[in-house]
């Protein structure tokens, strides 16, 4: 997959980066030339209805083990981005896409892929807390099962690990047998990210995974993100123009289904090529 | 004045009065049903006093006859004169209603008829003697007089004169005697259903085996041995039981007991025929209490007798527990399977809906149509059909061919479908797409989705869709007449005898039983008070099997808590 590599627009300003910038976050940019590609996205085109395109054309790389943001007004189509790397949209009744998006040099829209296969290895987490009716353990558990894995010693060292991993097992591990109902909002979206990461994906995409929460749960959400880019790539939409910037390296914007621009988050939001982008982050419109 | 009268309906104020009211109206009626049944149905088991007077009635010529009438008092009404006069009694012309009582006078062997209607003007000489006796008997119902002599075989052991109140001797020792004959009763009851009932279904066996091996040409002489021998065996098993019987009945029939009936008429009574005898006007409070919670006991367990005028229904209630609990059986995973197909795998459109549509007027057809329907393709094709490849020996007798627990339930599981597929289906609809997606997510089919999050999830609307056929269900009794219900079952449909389970056989129904006793039964006025206490006892059947299911639905609800969408 030498194209994917090539494709290296991606320009290690770490002199610009002024915007809460955390020592992982340097010691990362130094190695960006050696960034992969880890979602290669090609001439998308996505259609909710015949004349309805809510996605024109989107040429995307996004690189591995790197946080990507998705920014933009309402409706400019970056969750229906979001949603077609794990094929999401399959489940919207007359949902058309065109184009290709290729994961590890698989086009993930071709007829023989297995799509509960693929949900696996990009796991997603949702705008509101989605934990199942059942205990804290079943719920991380629950991935795993599926894949009919039931050896208790298995499961109870995954479980222990997401939570850790997820920054949550402290809160609950004498708990792990109530239910997950339970819990508080920003627990149940910690949790939720502890069930995704429980079967290993390989992408993380979280849909705008803080906006239901309180300011403290969202920091500890965001802190988590810092720590699961090491493991993980990670693409997220936000609406929230500061929390893009704490957290991505790198950041699209999207305007009427068109990406506007693409560039590293310090780009975007210093030096935006576009006025679009400019007028965007500027808070003129959206 | 109008403005304020505007501004107050505005205010709503109106509108919480109408529905208050509605509320208040229906709660006082369910109220109200419930108290005319128990009212009428529970008072019937009230060992009631029993009183002695004389009657002299006027006839056509004027003269009075005095007869003496022994019975309890059951309700009293004023009718017009007129319709004394029509029956050819006359009438004081000055009077233009009369009263009437009607008495239980029992002794349906001596009189014909165990009630009659006195008029209260003509009754005289009321009194309760301490000493009168009330007898429940196997047959002819209760009996009412003294006791004068107990015997032996024939020869007199202990006598009392019946106008002596304190002369207890007969009637101690009749109670030792009544005691004996009722646990000799209980063993014969146990060698005759439970002992020789098992030979007779062994024989019965052996008979279809014997008729399977003719039928397959397999009967050899070396099976046909084997049979024979099993049947001796059998034979000897039921010679020593007939032995052993017929010392039971012996000794059994050895007492009668000689008492005085209402105008000095005598009779001698078996004490083996006998079920209970009170001295009803002697007891306190607390021994009628006791005497009536153990009528009820034997109201609820015993089998009926005397065309299902006395005795027990305990049947007619395993009856229809059974059934309810099969039909669940039957409709809840079929509706279930049902609504998941339409809400979640068949596409949407003009197809969907017109089958939903079906659905819901299915729910609408009358019930009798689902009998003739379950008559007609279960039992006659269906049944007709299993009795050909499976039983053929037992032919021409059909074994599924026929009535039976198993389409009854059937029957009513059709009949109450639509429901289950209507909540399930509702139940499915208010499930979140998020917790649906979640779990996609995960990697997770839709098939695993369904099965792991989502049905668990719509559990609780499963059960209300059950609670719902339940309550139809058990009521029903129309269908049940075409397909399965008898007035008489001979035996339950669940025993001892392997496959335990007899799902072609007949079975009772409360309902049915309601009808049975209500409208087909010879003795009316005896019949009319177990009419009240079916159908509270129905009323009761159906509001356990309810919230049993509620109590349930209440369970899964706390497990299944939806998320706040």
């Amino acid at each position: 997959m030498n194209d994917m590599n090539t494709k290296e627009e991606l320009e290690p300003n770490s002199d610009v980066r002024k915007v809460d910038v955390s020592s992982v976050l340097k010691e990362e940019s130094a190695a960006d030339e050696q960034l992969e590609t880890c979602i290669d996205v090609k001439d998308l085109d996505l259609f909710y209805a015949k004349d309805k395109q809510a996605l024109i054309n989107i040429d995307l790389n996004i690189p591995k083990q790197r946080v990507t943001a998705f920014i933009g007004p309402s409706g400019c189509g970056k969750s229906s981005l979001l949603r077609c790397f794990n094929r999401m949209n399959d489940l919207v009744d007359d949902c058309v896409i065109e184009g290709k998006i290729v994961l590890d040099g698989q086009n993930i829209y071709e007829r023989d892929i297995d799509v509960a296969d693929l949900r696996r290895r990009v796991g997603m987490v949702f705008q509101k807390p989605n934990p199942f009716p059942k205990s804290i353990y079943e719920n991380v558990a629950y991935g795993l099962r599926i894949q009919g894995i039931n050896t208790k010693r298995v499961l109870d060292k995954v479980v222990e690990e997401s939570l850790k991993a997820a920054a949550l097992w402290d809160e609950v591990k004498d708990r792990l047998h109530d239910s997950a109902l339970g819990m508080s909002g920003g627990q149940q979206q910690r949790l939720v990210i502890a069930r995704t990461i429980a079967v290993e994906p390989e992408v993380l995409l979280l849909d705008e995974p803080a906006s239901a929460l309180d300011p403290i749960s969202t920091l500890k959400i965001e802190e988590l993100i810092n720590e699961l880019k090491k493991k993980y790539t990670i693409i997220i939409v936000t609406h929230n123009m500061q929390q893009a910037a704490r957290v991505s390296n790198y950041t699209a914007f999207l305007y009427m289904g068109n990406m506007v621009e693409f560039d590293t988050t310090d780009n975007i939001f210093t030096n935006p090529k576009e006025k679009q982008t400019e007028d965007y982050i500027t808070g003129r419109y959206g | 004045m109008r403005i304020k009268l505007a501004r107050w309906v505005n205010k709503g104020t109106p509108w919480i009065w109408i529905n208050a009211g509605a509320v208040a109206i229906s709660i006082v009626m369910v109220i109200g049903l419930l108290l005319l049944l128990a009212v009428r149905g529970l008072s019937h088991f009230w060992p009631h006093d029993v009183m002695q007077a004389n009657y002299a009635p006027p006839n056509s010529s004027g003269d009075a006859l005095v007869t003496q009438v022994i019975g309890e008092f059951v309700e009293s009404e004023v009718i017009p004169a007129v319709q004394i006069a029509s029956s050819g009694i006359p009438i004081d012309e000055s009077q233009e209603t009369y009263q009437r009582n009607l008495l239980k006078l029992g002794n349906r062997d001596l009189t014909g008829a165990d009630f009659t209607w006195v008029l209260s003007d003509y009754v005289s000489d009321v009194e309760y003697p301490a000493n009168i006796i009330a007898l429940e008997r196997r047959e002819w119902g209760n009996f009412y007089g003294f006791i004068t002599e107990v015997r032996e075989s024939g020869t007199s052991i202990v006598s009392s004169d019946p106008s002596a109140v304190e002369d207890y001797a007969a009637w101690d020792e009749f109670l030792i005697r009544l005691d004996r004959a009722l646990s000799i009763y209980d063993q014969i009851y146990e060698i005759e259903k439970d002992e020789i009932g098992q030979i007779n279904y062994q024989m019965e066996r052996l008979r279809l085996r014997e008729r399977r091996l003719e039928l397959d040409g397999e009967n050899t002489t070396a099976a046909m041995a084997d049979i024979d021998e099993d049947r001796a065996a059998l034979d000897v098993e039921y010679e020593a039981l007939q032995i052993q019987l017929i010392e039971l009945y012996e000794s059994f029939n050895r007492d009668t007991a000689v008492f005085v009936a209402a105008n000095g008429q005598e009779s001698e009574i078996d004490i083996a025929d006998i079920v209970l005898a009170y001295r009803p006007n002697q007891m306190s409070v607390f021994a009628k209490i006791g005497t009536y919670f153990l009528k009820v006991g034997e109201f609820l367990t015993d089998e009926p007798r005397e065309a299902n005028t006395e005795g027990g229904i305990f049947p007619a209630i395993f009856g229809t527990v059974m059934m309810v609990l099969l039909m669940s059986v039957f409709v809840t995973p079929f509706g279930v399977v049902a609504a998941v197909y339409l809400r979640e795998y068949a596409k949407q459109g003009f197809v969907t809906r017109t089958i939903r549509i079906a659905v819901n007027n299915l729910a609408g057809v009358p019930s009798i149509v689902y009998g003739v329907f379950g008559l007609g393709f279960f039992i006659y094709i269906v049944g007709g059909e299993i009795d050909q490849l499976f039983y053929p020996e037992a032919l021409p007798a059909p074994t599924f061919g026929t009535p039976g627990l198993l389409w009854a339930s059937l029957t009513l599981a059709l009949l109450t479908v639509p429901v289950v597929i209507v909540a399930t289906e509702e139940g499915l609809a208010r499930i979140p797409r998020s917790v649906r997606e979640g779990s996609l997510a995960l990697g997770a089919t839709k098939f695993e989705t369904l099965w792991r999050v989502v049905l668990p999830m719509a559990s609780p609307a499963m059960m209300t869709g059950l609670i719902l056929a339940v309550a139809r269900a058990a009521g029903e009794v129309a269908p049940l007449m075409l397909v399965g219900v008898v007035k008489l079952a001979p035996s339950l449909p669940l025993d001892g005898n392997y496959p335990y389970l007899h799902l072609e056989q007949k079975f009772m129904h409360l309902g049915f039983h309601i009808y049975d006793v209500g409208f087909q039964s010879p003795n009316i006025e005896a019949a009319r008070p177990l009419v009240f206490a079916t159908a509270l006892l129905l009323v009761i059947v159906i509001a356990v099997l309810n919230l049993t299911a509620v109590a349930l639905r209440n369970h899964l609800r706390e497990k299944y808590k939806a998320l706040d969408v």
